[in-house]
């Protein structure tokens, strides 16, 4: 492995722009001329738009314009779409609503834009936003996705009866049954996965602007997936033609899924842009991200786990309510379907599984996927029963899961996925090593001298990432393929721009895909540079999420250098004159096999683009080789967490006292940057399950809207980590890569929620497990239901 | 609209400033002056925080007459002659830092600890000292680590 390589701990060439305040990120870009604009939003959760009156504001100072979604539609701009189909039981497809930019009818959740004022200044945008008369018919709202299907609730959407968008299922619900009659002992829990709201530091922004005189368009976003954006803002929005517009996803202050999407807010911006003929400049307050960012989780469960005499996991069933909030994100329909139930198995050989999941319309802010998406919820169900299991039946936790892990692939679950390599008892025994699972209960007993009531949790997930094989995807239902698409281009200089089709909004691309480059071509990594996020420079991709960026980002890179190599070797071969497949290449230096005639790889790309050595019937001129690659699997990132916790008894503060993570990712590229991953990944998995709750009254208003009510993790929240890794490679791509990005918060809230449960003494304990919520429990405590 | 005088990274500078512009909004459009942040709304996540005479300051939480006449250190002062500062080197030798945003927030924070507390500062210090800057991508650990070390390089 060399200093710069693939494994080593690179420090990260982006860094000196963000350490020294010269990062580009959306907001700090300007252009001559510039408006910014305002949203008015809906102060209701559901509500008639009867009459929007904006006289008053369009005499304010400095107003250029004031637009409603009526001025929208009549400019024939066509609505946001969720772009993966899913189908009831019955074959019918989802109900999906009409979602324009700027609501016309009526308001579906408090934060719903109804119109927009474009001003000289933000100032007096905001101004005149609070002038604008809208004249609301207020209508009865509903917030909770268990009461939204009931007979009371309020019709959001006609399209929807039961604000039901579907009822899906998968697996083999006869089977399932049959191994739950038969089975030796039951666990059953009612979950609650919690609705998160995202918070990426920097707020969404983008900056649209049109040039008259091109009769284009160019979108500065924070968007993780320009080219996405474009396609989507192109052809389905009707915007422009996709070569009239540009988008630019310049530096990105984190995403976790927040920023796939395509919003109301980038379209209105390019609209607005082009009626106006000058640039238009928005950017989201805090308050205003708590109510438009998609949400994410939300799901309501009743899950099942059917055991064996010995232990054995026999059956799992699920019957899960998933709120996808008051319209249909770009995603959203995917997450509690192929990203959730295909994960029920766990690391377990469950033979018969069967989940139901009701999707619901309801008057909050949409929900669609964050880190995790759908794996998160799964890993909850699975680990959570496993425990309670433990625990009913009086084995111990970790002995349970041995006795019921997967020891031989490939492994094909009742869920739809094959997974192809794993060592689940690898990553258990080193975790519990390094947690000193032997010293608990002395540690406990300790704990408990203090006063203190010590719980130790396991958390041994799998997730499906390395999104993925298209046509997998699409046969689901997937709009679009998820392969990735790279170019490595070689500079006459010899040094090399990789146009990546993946995007880096923190996870350090810019190093991580340049140590894979410098390893291959044998040169320093300083010659290399990382090219992304730009519709202009770069081919089509599909961008980053799914922990996708290594797997199918880096294959694409490695399949492009592939070609990028053959050609070489072909220009080395007339330097040398010597036959091509006598050419080695290794370190940099090509050189004719079995002799010392060599050529440095500086010369080779030089004489690529000279080209007097061939002529252009012989071989073309240049260096520059593309690649798309598709993903033949999804990845099966897996690994144990375990938590450990002391709960003060007098106030039910939980304290995280010790945290253990062993994770098989595969190949890893840059440990110190997959450990980063793990790290950020635990904090939003603790954050989940301990701080994190996202409040909505009965009137759909948003309680937790501000970072004064809603609990972000914060320094002292949270332990130091104790991180390492179990290596079994990924079969399914060249490199041998899993991914990491998503695991961390994946794995947590169930290590946390085993530990708090174990402390305390009860299942029955809901996340976030504030004080309040634990202190009550700590009251409440009644004996574990007994194994029969 | 008045004008509002102060210095800047030891440059005196001159910009518009109504009387409800923030002191963020003055170094991020008046000046140019991007790399201080705005992450909310409530003062709670200090992406903001700036030096205002030697101190530590949430620039969003203030108005930009209020320094009127002070004196302003940003993150883009804080490398001298093209040497970056000890803190800025630790966050990059920690990994101290994902997406970047907070980070411009977390070193002037990161320098003002140093300054208040010495150079030999413990884990659970340095985190209940970061209870005003909030980062969504690291997790705190290198954050922490960090610090650590270039409190100690700052010696």
């Amino acid at each position: 492995m060399s200093a710069t390589g693939i494994g080593a701990a690179v420090r990260r060439k982006e860094d000196l722009r963000f350490i020294t305040g010269k990062g580009q990120y959306t907001d700090d870009i300007n252009r001559p001329g510039q408006t910014y604009i305002y949203f008015v939003r809906s102060p209701h959760a559901h509500a008639k738009i009867k009459k929007i009156d904006s006289a008053e504001a369009a005499k304010m100072p400095g107003v250029v314009a004031v637009l409603t979604g009526a001025d929208l539609a009549n400019d024939k701009i066509g609505n946001l779409i969720c772009g993966w189909a899913i189908s009831s039981k019955d074959g019918s497809p989802m109900k999906m609503s009409a979602h324009p930019a700027i609501a016309n009818i009526k308001a579906c959740h408090v934060g719903d834009a109804v119109a927009v004022v474009i001003a000289e200044t933000l100032g007096q945008a905001k101004d005149a936003g609070e002038c604008v008369k809208v004249d609301y018919e207020v209508l009865p709202a509903v917030a909770d996705p268990a009461k939204a299907q009931g007979s009371g609730a309020p019709l959001i959407h006609d399209v929807a009866p039961n604000n039901t968008i579907y009822q899906w299922h998968l697996g083999d619900q006869k089977a399932t049954e049959a191994a739950f009659k038969s089975a030796n002992h039951v666990t059953k829990l009612d979950i609650v996965n919690n609705r998160l709201v995202p918070n990426a530091i920097e707020p969404r922004a983008a900056l649209a602007d049109y040039d008259s005189g091109t009769e284009s368009l160019t979108l500065w976003n924070t968007s993780q997936n320009p080219h996405v954006a474009r396609l989507v803002i192109a052809a389905f929005v009707g915007m422009a033609p996709e070569h009239k517009l540009r988008v630019i996803a310049p530096d990105v202050g984190g995403g976790f899924g927040s920023k796939i999407f395509i919003y109301p807010e980038e379209v209105v911006c390019l609209w607005a842009s082009r009626k106006v003929n000058r640039p238009v400049k928005w950017n989201s307050d805090r308050s205003e991200a708590f109510l438009t960012d998609a949400h994410g989780r939300d799901h309501v469960t009743h899950a099942e786990m059917a055991f064996d005499a010995e232990g054995k996991i026999t059956a799992l069933r699920a019957k899960t309510i998933a709120n996808l909030g008051a319209y249909m994100s770009t995603f959203s329909s995917s997450v509690p379907t192929y990203l959730y139930a295909t994960l029920l198995s766990g690391q377990y050989g469950i033979p018969n599984i069967y989940c139901e999941v009701d999707a619901v319309y309801t008057n909050t802010v949409p929900v669609d996927a964050y880190r995790g998406a759908g794996r998160p919820e799964a890993t909850y169900v699975v680990e959570r029963l496993v425990e309670a299991g433990a625990r009913e039946m009086n084995i111990d936790p970790a002995d349970l899961r041995k006795r019921n892990f997967i020891k031989t692939f490939p492994h094909q679950t009742p869920v739809i996925m094959a997974y192809d390599a794993g060592d689940y008892n690898a990553s258990l025994k080193k975790a519990q090593e390094l947690a000193d699972v032997k010293g608990f209960g002395k540690r406990k007993r300790d704990s408990a001298r203090n006063g203190k009531l010590r719980g130790m949790g396991y958390s041994t997930y799998i997730e499906a990432c390395g999104i993925a094989p298209s046509q997998a995807v699409g046969s689901l239902g997937a709009g679009v393929g998820l392969w990735e698409s790279a170019e490595v281009r070689v500079n006459p200089t010899g040094s090399v721009e990789i146009l990546t089709g993946s995007h880096s909004h923190g996870q350090g691309h810019e190093t991580t895909f340049a140590q894979l480059v410098s390893q291959r071509l044998g040169i320093p990594i300083e010659n290399i540079s990382v090219v992304h996020g730009d519709t202009d420079k770069v081919q089509f991709g599909m961008g980053t999420y799914g922990s996708r960026s290594g797997a199918v980002g880096m294959t694409a890179i490695v399949k492009a250098l592939d070609k990028v190599e053959a050609k070489a070797k072909k220009v080395a071969a007339f330097m040398l004159e010597a036959a091509e497949g006598d050419i080695e290449f290794k370190d940099g230096k090509f050189t004719v096999a079995g002799t010392d005639k060599s050529a440095a790889w500086g010369d080779v790309a030089l004489n690529a683009y000279i080209a007097h050595k061939f002529t252009g019937a012989e071989l073309e001129p240049g260096l520059k080789e593309g690649a798309f690659y598709d993903p033949t699997n999804f990845t099966f990132p897996a690994g144990c967490h375990i938590c450990e916790v002391e709960i003060d008894q007098d106030t039910g503060a939980a304290e995280i006292v010790a945290w253990t993570a062993v994770d098989d990712f595969g190949t890893v590229i840059n440990p110190m940057i997959v450990e980063g991953q793990v790290h950020g990944g635990i904090a939003q998995g603790v954050g989940q399950a301990l701080y994190e709750g996202t409040v909505y009254d009965k009137d759909g208003q948003l309680v937790t809207g501000s970072y004064m009510d809603y609990a972000m993790p914060r320094a002292d929240y949270l332990p130091s980590f104790k991180v390492d890794t179990t290596v079994t490679k990924c079969p399914s791509n060249p490199l041998g890569i899993k991914g990491c990005g998503e695991a961390g918060a994946i794995a947590a809230p169930a290590a946390v929620m085993n530990a708090i449960t174990d402390a305390v003494g009860t299942e029955n304990i809901a996340m976030p497990a504030t004080p309040a919520t634990v202190w009550a429990a700590l009251q409440k405590a009644q004996p574990r239901q007994a194994a029969e | 609209m008045s004008k509002v005088s102060m210095t800047v990274n030891g440059k005196a500078v001159t910009a518009d400033a109504d009387a409800r512009t923030l002191l963020v909004q003055y170094l991020r459009e008046g000046l140019r002056l991007t790399g201080t942040h705005v992450g909310c709304d409530t003062s709670q996540c200090g992406a903001c925080v700036v030096h205002l005479d030697g101190k530590a300051v949430k620039a969003c939480t203030m108005f930009a007459w209020e320094a009127e006449g002070k004196n302003v250190l940003t993150i883009e002062g804080l490398a001298q002659n093209g040497n970056l500062h000890p803190m800025q080197e630790a966050f990059r030798d920690n990994h101290g830092l994902q997406c970047g945003f907070c980070t411009p927030g977390m070193i002037m924070t990161a320098v003002d600890m140093v300054n208040r507390k010495g150079h030999s500062l413990d884990d659970k210090t340095i985190r209940e000292e970061l209870e005003g800057n909030i980062c969504r991508c690291t997790g705190y650990h290198n954050i922490v680590k960090s610090i650590a070390a270039g409190a100690k390089a700052m010696a």
